[in-house]
């Protein structure tokens, strides 16, 4: 009686342990209850030590002065930091950094990243030949040693702003950034704007119609000379009989260096190249193994119905590549974004060389600068992600 | 009655030896070596050779903790940090004492968890250019670029000294000495600024150290000394009477090699030092010789001062605020008694 219940009872619990869904969740749950074990152990312990050294928070040092003229540039200048000013504006300014280099870079990356790929598989032994030494030489090279090798070689050497000579009296190239002239709107320059706005779009609907009317007929419009047309000849034309409403603000030496134009920094500008020259080596390859991945037939099967090598490519191959190029292609996108985080070697000023840096360690309020420049990296990976999902989703197979 | 006396007595009994220990001593002692935050390399004050062999002033400082603690001045572990680095490693535990060109301020002492000990060179803020750009005054610099360090009082008291006179500039900001250097010399910035003292250390690595000026205006108050953690009192007076010792040793004529003899000294308070009388050093945990021990490894600080950065060096400073107090400076630090 007694062993029969007992029998019972483990007959009972081997059914439930060996239950799948009650596995499952069981183990989750284990999983749950030791990683916050360990938070909350963690917790515990930093602001033990932090008690003991005597610097547990106080206070919103947020809205506290920067006290440090670190940030003298914001991207696109969509803002000026002093400092006076508040560190959340530092926080800002310098994220606003990380995001411009961020997408610059991938943009670069991408684009010489496409084209070295497919030049890898060029039957031009020439072509693949140099398309794969300059991702070998990229790709084994560590990041930090190319920002640098590229500062001290490119942007370094040129000449000081006294010693530059001006192009045109309106281009300068120096060692303290590139100066190009900047257009400063007049009376009449928003009408120009707003032409060339709905050039743009007209652009795009044109593009979209003619893309249907091939679809249905077969019959091919011309696409390229009337956007070229609708975007640059009907706003220059414009712009002309409005007189010109735009005066151009040169760059002049005044004292140590050139003021007015628009102007790049030699430190952007190095960080910029490197992240973009070492990004491409890795898409270069993702995008040969994209390449690759797509059956020869299609490429056979699309050239017996006598499309060009170039429609091919762009018609056929590169559609199908693209499902298996974007997810790797997103792991990088977040790489660049990540190694912009060593600009401080060459002096660019992005949030972990001035937030989480020098307002930092100015501040010692490392708990939350940490938390928080974690939370924006986290917050722009999580973006990109995203942005990149959708794109998958929009290339994906669609069966029909 | 009685037994409260008892309870008295056995809880400062028990609270005197708690006040002798020091964690940080503890591990000092069992690890059998001092772990020592310096700079990434400035001449004259801390500096690794192509062996790794350490010199300078603030590598001196904790040659003289380990001879004190150790009796070992070769039983130093350096760990190169840059200024943004400096203070999280010492915070964190990874040093256990920082001697590396750092001012001491408030924030750094009370906000950041932090133990100024002392001061072992006095020094300020100072302007280098190229003598061919033609200025004499810190009052000319209007929109010039400059080079400075992140992490520094060097940045805050430079942004405070542009906008008091009215000025403008563009930092050029990196995170240590060398590449300032190249910054510097590839002339992406007019100016160099940091510690006077820092200025002469990389004027003298510079490809042609004459081609360029330090200029007459010192801007801040740069007291510049050894730090600890916040916490740990014991290691912080060993770390603090270490340097006094080398201070007081000056003051006293008492030179490193003088140490041997010093126990016939005359002046009781030299016998003190070295332990010759009484036996202070024993209330910090060490040996009674401990500071005698000090001495001997690296001189006093006169010795340690003219042998890394004194006129006869390549950085070649003089005393000038450094000098002891009795010789015109303000060198001062307090008796050994
Ligand atoms: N005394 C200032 C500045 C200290 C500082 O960083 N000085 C520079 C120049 S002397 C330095 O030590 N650089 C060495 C390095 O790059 O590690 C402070 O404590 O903030």
């Amino acid at each position: 009686m007694r062993q029969d219940l007992y029998a019972n009872l483990t007959g009972i619990a081997v059914d439930i342990l060996s239950n799948k869904r009650f596995r499952a969740i069981a183990f989750q749950l284990i999983v749950l209850l030791g990683f916050l074990g360990l938070l909350a152990y963690i917790t515990r312990n930093a602001i033990h030590n932090m008690r003991e050294l005597n610097i547990l928070p106080k206070g919103n040092f947020l809205t506290e002065p920067g006290s440090v003229d670190n940030l003298g540039w914001v991207a696109l200048d969509l803002m000026s930091v002093g400092a006076r000013d508040p560190i959340w504006m530092f926080f800002v300014g310098s994220a606003i950094n990380t995001i411009y280099i961020a997408i610059l870079g991938i943009f670069f990356a991408t684009v010489l990243g496409f084209i070295i790929g497919v030049m890898r598989l060029s039957p031009n032994w020439l072509v693949s030949r140099v398309a794969a030494v300059y991702v070998e030489i990229f790709r084994n090279v560590p990041l930090l040693l190319w920002i640098l090798l590229i500062n001290a070689i490119v942007f370094l050497p040129w000449p000081s702003p006294k010693e530059a000579i001006p192009v045109f009296d309106a281009f300068v190239a120096s060692n303290r950034g590139l100066y190009a002239p900047r257009g400063i709107p007049l009376d009449g320059a928003s009408t120009v704007g707003f032409v060339f706005l709905a050039g743009i779009i007209a652009a795009i609907v044109w593009s979209v119609y003619t893309r249907r009317v091939q679809a249905k007929t077969g019959k091919q419009l011309p696409v390229f000379w009337v956007n070229a047309a609708m975007i640059i000849a009907v706003p220059l034309a414009v712009f002309f009989v409005m007189g010109q409403p735009l005066s151009w603000e040169t760059p002049q030496l005044k004292g140590f260096n050139y003021s007015g134009g628009v102007k790049l920094l030699p430190q952007f500008l190095a960080l910029l190249t490197a992240l973009s020259l070492y990004t491409a080596a890795f898409i270069a390859e993702i995008v040969r193994a994209g390449i690759l991945s797509v059956n020869k037939g299609q490429r056979e099967a699309a050239s017996s119905l006598g499309l060009r090598p170039n429609l091919v490519m762009n018609l056929v191959i590169i559609p199908q590549a693209l499902r298996v190029i974007i997810p790797p292609l997103t792991s990088q996108y977040l790489n660049l974004t990540k190694n912009s985080s060593l600009a401080i070697v060459v002096g660019y000023q992005e949030i972990v060389a001035v937030f989480m840096g020098t307002i930092l360690n100015q501040s010692g309020r490392a708990v939350e600068i940490i938390g928080m420049t974690m939370a924006f990296y986290l917050s722009v990976s999580l973006l990109i992600s995203f942005i990149m999902n959708i794109y998958n989703r929009a290339v994906a197979l669609k069966e029909r | 009655m009685k037994n409260i006396m008892l309870t008295t007595v056995a809880a400062v009994a028990l609270a005197g030896t708690a006040f002798a220990q020091s964690a940080t001593l503890d591990a000092v002692m069992e690890r059998g070596q001092l772990i020592c935050g310096v700079s990434t390399g400035v001449a004259g004050f801390s500096i690794a050779d192509d062996g790794g062999n350490y010199t300078g002033l603030d590598v001196d400082v904790c040659r003289a903790v380990a001879a004190a603690v150790l009796n070992d001045a070769q039983a130093v572990k350096f760990v190169p940090l840059t200024s943004k680095e400096r203070f999280t490693a010492l915070q964190s535990g990874e040093i256990d004492v920082l001697s590396r060109n750092t001012t001491w301020t408030y924030t750094r002492d009370v906000d950041l968890g932090l133990e100024f000990v002392g001061v072992s060179y006095y020094d300020g803020q100072g302007f280098m250019v190229r003598k061919d750009l033609g200025i004499s005054s810190a009052s000319e610099l209007d929109g010039a670029s400059v080079c400075v360090i992140t992490g520094t009082t060097t940045e805050l008291n430079l942004a405070d000294y542009f906008a008091s006179n009215g000025m403008s500039y563009e930092g050029v900001v990196v995170e240590t000495n060398a590449e300032t250097n190249q910054n510097y010399e590839a002339g992406r910035c007019d100016v160099f600024t940091t510690d006077a003292s820092g200025l002469a250390a990389n004027r003298s690595q510079m490809a042609e150290p004459e081609a360029h000026m330090i200029l007459p205006e010192i801007i801040s108050k740069e007291p510049l000394g050894p730090v600890v953690r916040h916490g740990d009192n014991v290691w912080g007076d060993i770390v603090r009477w270490t340097l006094n010792s080398l201070i007081i040793a000056e003051e006293k004529g008492l030179t490193g090699a003088g140490v041997a003899a010093a126990g016939d000294s005359g002046d009781p308070e030299v016998r003190r030092l070295v332990g010759a009388e009484g036996d202070k050093a024993a209330s910090l945990g060490l040996d009674s010789d401990a500071f005698g021990r000090a001495i001997a490894a690296v001189g006093n600080y006169g010795e340690i001062f003219e042998r890394n950065v004194g006129p006869n060096t390549p950085v070649g400073l003089e005393r000038g605020l450094n000098a002891q107090w009795t010789k015109g400076g303000i060198l001062y630090a307090p008796p050994f008694r």
